[in-house]
């Protein structure tokens, strides 16, 4: 690691920013994991110093971003592997740029949210380490160092919900490792293909962009059947229907952090994959396979909605709810449009924030009161009004409320995908109507009535707790009334995106009719 | 005040915040009255933009005001920005005014409430959304507020959240209003895709040139929205239930402003209307004048005060349709108004009522107020003759108006709103017979408890709901905070027709004012003067004969012929919403529980399926290895002989 950094020090005469936002927590977490295991208050404010820290140079890659640019930015090289060429090659664009910054917030506050009850160590130097390879698959320039980050986020969220989960925590662990390891094998064998075919006896590289530029390398069918193989391993990360049931298991068993970075950042790796490893790898194949795509979309919107709606435990209901809405996502993605492509990675950055927010407040009732299940809880709006509060402008930002951030990235999802899939936008529509019945429903039945004796003594929210969903509930308002900001930095990376399906596919975004006014 | 549009909703959004955060520190009554001062200083706004708009020469009144940028993406560009025309400014005008006067009521009826603070979060929240509704330039402001309205109102149903029965109205609320709002979205799609843009004055430069299956799609699903947000058929059934929220919330969402949305949407989406398909306003009219009569037949058996009063609001939005189908939008604008006024007075007078009896809502348990409420009674009895179509009051004038252009339309039309004119005349003559007249039918004292008590359980097991229980009653009149709006209400109900008077032109004042905002399909009506004129007498002596029949019953006391007129069928409201519950709650759960059974069994099973025959297959293959080295050498020995025998076989061939 020390000579990496030495030699990057040495490439680049400005500071490798990008480096270290990805290696800070990854020293954070060999430096945790060295504190004496008797010093549990240590390990905990050196994890949450590192992770403010990362955070604070994820802000700073906000403040360095030129809004304007299409390309990537703030590149990092250093060439790892000779041959097969294999970099350690880092950049950032409008895509990532907002994933990143998402991370560099949660982290912190999934750290200072949800601490654990026991082995505070190991539980940090972990979560570090996740977030170390979180921002590395979001950076990566190079499929196969993509790869290497996709699958080392495994290893740290097996041990985090196996060792600080719930009752049938191992169940849990074991299939979504699995499951998820199983529909990476498949996308390491279209890496290593992809690399090879590519390179046509010539030198063999894995850097994406020189594999991503020059198109037409490969035979159609070859490239589709490669794009697949990429395909199923962001479709089990993502989730997509029908490959989905690792998810509330998962969700359900896993401590309160593991759950909010898990729905808040770590489905974003198969959703970003789509983005990255999908339409700008294969724009082709994307296109071909955009019909099927849409349809699994929406199916999983209406699915995930309505498995939501029959849950009896709050913290899978939230889980199916993840379902719904990335259900959303994978519809704006391969809609291929300005608007779908734009909401969709906003989207992803809401859904961070709004389910991050659910998961943290789900936690907290189970602190209270030591159980999940709906039926058990009733009336907790009256011992405490602010935490109802709290949770209402979540939940209506996870609604999709106008004026809060839900609205803005389902809407753009929608219309964009309205021109290129107009029947399936319209079906989407109706997980707008499902997703205001399981909430509005689940609510009720939690929070109005009046209160039994259990619930009675529920806690108001801590000045601690409110201060960390302050941030959040800043958040899903700021996106919601004033997105510009936001969509401006996305917005030249997917012009390009879109460009380069255009130029690499049959597939033509649809004009809108002239708009007299736009000038204005 | 071409510039300070922006503070016509930014008063009470500021209200909003500041009570927000200091509300409870504030505490009661202040809180409430800094909320009527918000609305107030609104509404105040509004009468500057309006003298300014006023003042300007007819093709000049559209003032727009452009704050940022909201959504711009590639060729979307939504700003928040304000369009201030006669359309909006009138809208504006009386949700301001009626606002600010149910806020000071408010003051009055939440007394003692230990979240009253809370209360006027929401409302002043509610003004707000509400005003962006009508003040946004483009579909998706509109949008914006639609949904904070909507929220709104959900918040305020369910104000008393603990009784349980008020969160199921509230969440019944939000989620009926949902299946309107897809259509609302599918428009908007359909409008962007088609126009390029969803900002009003695109929209209306651009419609002509609409295909006609486009503006219909378009139409028909703003329809389908507004037949959500305005409680028609067949979406109504949840503005019965939001009568659990609080009667101020009734009165001003319920009643006056937030349900009349979908009027108005219809209403600016006009030019688009006009160049639909011949069978979209035959649709809407159709939808309208039978929601009319369907909510005025059950109006009638209703015993509870406010349930008469909502389906009363149904049947008059159902009027509103009826104008719109028939291309007289002004008459919509128009009845929208006046019916704002009385329709708000006589929630704030049952409001006043349910006050002074200790929160008795049912009418069988009421009656002879009128010398122990004097205020109350005689602002509500104007309110009754206003709503009855009785002249001079307001309501007779703007009734009158849409029953002539239904006439234009088609005279079945015409006599379905006849129809229903006499019914609501009834029914609403009921109502202040059996409040107002007639004999006192609750106690004072203990007495006669005994027999109290029976004709309660009797009366429980007709309705049930609304049993409070047995307890003296002491009905008073209520507090000047709560008569002053009433009598400021009863004025407006009183001469709130002059805003468009038939007899000369010059008269009609709504006709020129809206003009602009409509004339691409604002119909011209094509009947004779005099015909207009029997049309009038006959629609008078339609609401005479009303009120002359229930006065026959009601006044006499005739509980034999009142129960034959108030039949059970009618009472649950021709069974349409328990049929509606029983369905989602019998076939629709069974369907969601089969598909979360088929995501337990069928795709979770087959992973764990192929989980488990993995472990099974690897347990068998195991047994190979069983440690004992004598067991290995065999194998190896085995796999040599193989090799052996392969490579020989090369060798020989």
């Amino acid at each position: 690691m020390s000579a990496l950094l030495a030699a990057e020090g040495a490439a680049s005469p400005s500071f490798p920013i990008l480096s270290a936002v990805v290696l800070t927590p990854a020293i954070g977490a060999i430096v945790v994991a060295l504190i004496s295991k008797r010093r549990p208050e240590v390990a905990k404010q050196a994890a949450v110093l590192f992770a403010v820290f990362t955070g604070a140079l994820t802000i700073g890659v906000l403040a360095l971003f030129k809004t304007h640019g299409a390309a990537f930015q703030m590149l990092d090289h250093v060439r790892w592997i000779k041959d097969p060429e294999i970099s350690w090659s880092l950049g950032i664009d409008g895509i990532s740029l907002w994933l990143v910054v998402l991370t560099g917030i949660l982290f912190p506050i999934a750290m200072l949210g949800a601490p654990p009850h026991h082995d505070e160590k190991s539980f940090y130097a972990w979560l570090l380490l996740l977030e170390a390879g979180c921002l590395g698959a979001f950076l990566a320039l190079d499929v196969f160092l993509f790869f290497v980050f996709f699958e080392i986020v495994l290893v740290p969220m097996y041990f985090l919900i196996s060792g600080w989960g719930y009752d049938e925590r191992k169940y849990a662990a074991t299939k979504f490792f699995l499951y998820t390891m199983f529909g990476s094998a498949f996308m390491l064998v279209g890496a290593v293909s992809l690399a090879y075919l590519h390179a046509k006896g010539g030198p063999v590289t894995f850097d994406l962009r020189v594999l991503a530029e020059h198109q037409g390398v490969l035979a159609k069918t070859t490239e589709r059947w490669i794009f697949v193989s990429f395909a199923i391993a962001f479709a089990v990360k993502v989730p997509i229907f029908p490959l989905h049931t690792w998810l509330p298991d998962a969700h359900t068993q896993a401590p309160t952090a593991g759950s909010v970075i898990l729905a808040g950042v770590m489905l974003k790796l198969g959703t970003y994959g789509f983005l990255r490893y999908g339409l700008y790898l294969f724009p082709e194949a994307s296109a071909w396979a955009a019909p099927g795509m849409v349809t699994l979309g929406v199916i999983g919107i209406v699915y995930g909605a309505i498995c939501a709606t029959m849950q009896k435990d709050l913290k899978r209901l939230v889980a199916y709810s993840s379902v719904a809405h990335l259900g959303f996502i994978v519809l704006g993605t391969f809609a291929i449009t300005q608007q779908g492509l734009e909401g969709s990675v906003l989207q992803m950055v809401n859904h961070g924030v709004s389910t991050g927010a659910l998961f943290l407040l789900v936690g907290m009732i189970y602190d209270r009161r030591h159980t999940r299940e709906i039926a058990k809880l009733k009336g907790l709006q009256k011992p405490a009004p602010i935490f109802a509060a709290v949770f209402t402008v979540v939940m209506l930002s996870s609604i999709g409320l106008p004026g809060l951030n839900g609205f803005v990235g389902e809407f753009l999802i929608l219309v964009g995908s309205f021109l290129t899939q107009r029947w399936w936008a319209v079906v989407a529509v109706t997980g707008v109507i499902l997703a205001a019945l399981y909430l509005l429903w689940a609510y009720q039945r939690v929070f109005h009535g009046e209160p039994d004796a259990d619930n009675a003594t529920f806690r108001e929210l801590k000045l601690t707790e409110g201060l960390v969903m302050a941030p959040l509930i800043g958040l899903i308002v700021f996106m919601g009334v004033y997105p510009k900001p936001v969509l401006d930095r996305i917005e030249p990376a997917v012009t390009r995106l879109v460009h380069h399906v255009e130029s690499n596919s049959d597939h033509r975004e649809p004009r809108v009719a002239h708009d007299a006014e736009r000038g204005k | 005040m071409e510039h300070l549009i922006w503070l016509i909703p930014a008063l009470p959004l500021a209200g909003f915040a500041f009570l927000l955060f200091f509300g409870k520190r504030l505490g009661e009554p202040l809180a409430g009255w800094l909320a009527t001062a918000a609305v107030g200083g609104s509404f105040l706004a509004t009468v500057g933009v309006f003298v300014t708009l006023h003042g300007k020469g007819e093709e000049h009144r559209q003032l727009t005001q452009s704050l940022f940028d909201w959504i711009p993406v590639g060729g979307l560009h939504v700003d928040v920005g304000f369009l201030a025309d006669p359309l909006s400014i009138t809208m504006c005008l009386f949700v301001t005014g009626i606002a600010a006067l149910i806020h000071l009521y408010a003051i009055g009826y939440m007394h003692g409430d230990p979240r009253f603070s809370k209360f006027f979060v929401y409302l002043n929240l509610f003004v707000f959304s509400m005003l962006m509704l009508v003040l946004g330039d483009n579909l998706l402001i509109t949008f914006l507020g639609w949904e904070g309205v909507g929220a709104c109102s959900y918040f305020l149903i369910s104000f008393w959240h603990e009784i349980d029965a008020n969160a199921s109205a509230g969440k019944k609320a939000f989620v009926t209003n949902r299946i309107g709002d897809f259509g609302f979205m599918v428009a908007i799609f359909f409008t962007f895709q088609a126009l390029g843009t969803v900002s009003y004055t695109g929209i209306v430069s651009g419609s002509p040139h609409l295909a006609t299956s486009t503006a219909t799609v378009i139409a028909a699903m703003l329809f389908l929205g507004a037949c959500g947000k305005s409680a028609q058929l067949p979406l109504f059934v949840w503005l019965p239930d939001a009568m659990a929220g609080p009667t101020p919330v009734s009165a001003l969402i319920h009643a006056a402003t937030m349900v009349t949305a979908g009027v108005y949407l219809l209403t600016r989406m006009n030019p688009v209307i006009a160049v639909s398909a011949s069978w979209i306003p035959w649709l809407i009219a159709i939808i309208g004048a039978a929601t009319a009569l369907f909510a005025a037949t059950i109006a009638v058996a209703q015993n509870d005060i406010k349930k008469v009063l909502a389906y009363s609001t149904i049947s008059q939005l159902g009027y509103m349709f009826l104008a719109v189908g028939s291309g007289a939008y002004v008459a919509a604008i128009f009845h929208m108004v006046t019916h704002a006024f009385f329709k708000a007075l006589l929630f704030l007078g049952s409001g006043s009522v349910i006050h002074g009896m200790g929160d008795e809502q049912d009418m069988r348990r009421m009656g002879a107020l009128r010398k122990l409420m004097p205020i109350t009674a005689v602002t509500f009895i104007i309110g009754w003759l206003a709503i009855a179509g009785v002249p001079p009051f307001a309501g007779f004038w703007s009734k009158d108006e849409i029953l002539l252009f239904a006439y234009d339309k088609s005279p079945v039309l015409w006599f379905v709103g006849l129809v229903t004119a006499l019914l609501t005349a009834f029914y609403m003559s009921r109502q202040v017979f059996l409040v107002f007249f007639g004999k006192p039918r609750w106690s004072t004292d203990a007495t006669s408890e005994a027999e109290q008590s029976a004709a309660e359980v009797a009366a429980d097991a007709d309705e049930g709901g609304h049993g409070h229980g047995h307890r003296e009653v002491h009905p008073h009149e209520s507090p000047w905070l709560m008569t002053l709006p009433l009598v400021l209400l009863s004025g407006l109900a009183l001469v709130g027709g002059a805003l468009n008077l038939p007899f000369l032109a010059r008269l009609k004042f709504l006709d020129s004012w809206l003009e602009p905002v409509v004339h691409l399909g604002e119909h011209r009506e094509t009947v004779g003067s005099g015909m207009t004129v029997g049309l009038a007498i006959l629609a008078t002596v339609g609401a005479l004969v009303g009120i002359a029949i229930a006065a026959s019953i009601y006044l006499r006391d005739r509980r034999d012929v009142a129960e034959k007129v108030e039949q059970p069928v009618l009472a649950r409201g021709w069974y349409y919403d328990s049929s509606i519950s029983a369905f989602m709650g019998g076939p629709g759960r069974k369907a969601f529980d089969a598909i979360a059974w088929f995501d337990r069994t069928v795709i979770d099973g087959a992973v764990r399926n192929v989980a488990t025959g993995v472990r099974e297959t690897s347990g068998k293959v195991r047994l190979v290895q069983t440690g004992y080295v004598r067991n290995y050498a065999v194998g190896v020995a085995l796999g040599a002989v193989v090799i052996a025998a392969f490579v020989l076989s090369k060798a020989v061939s």
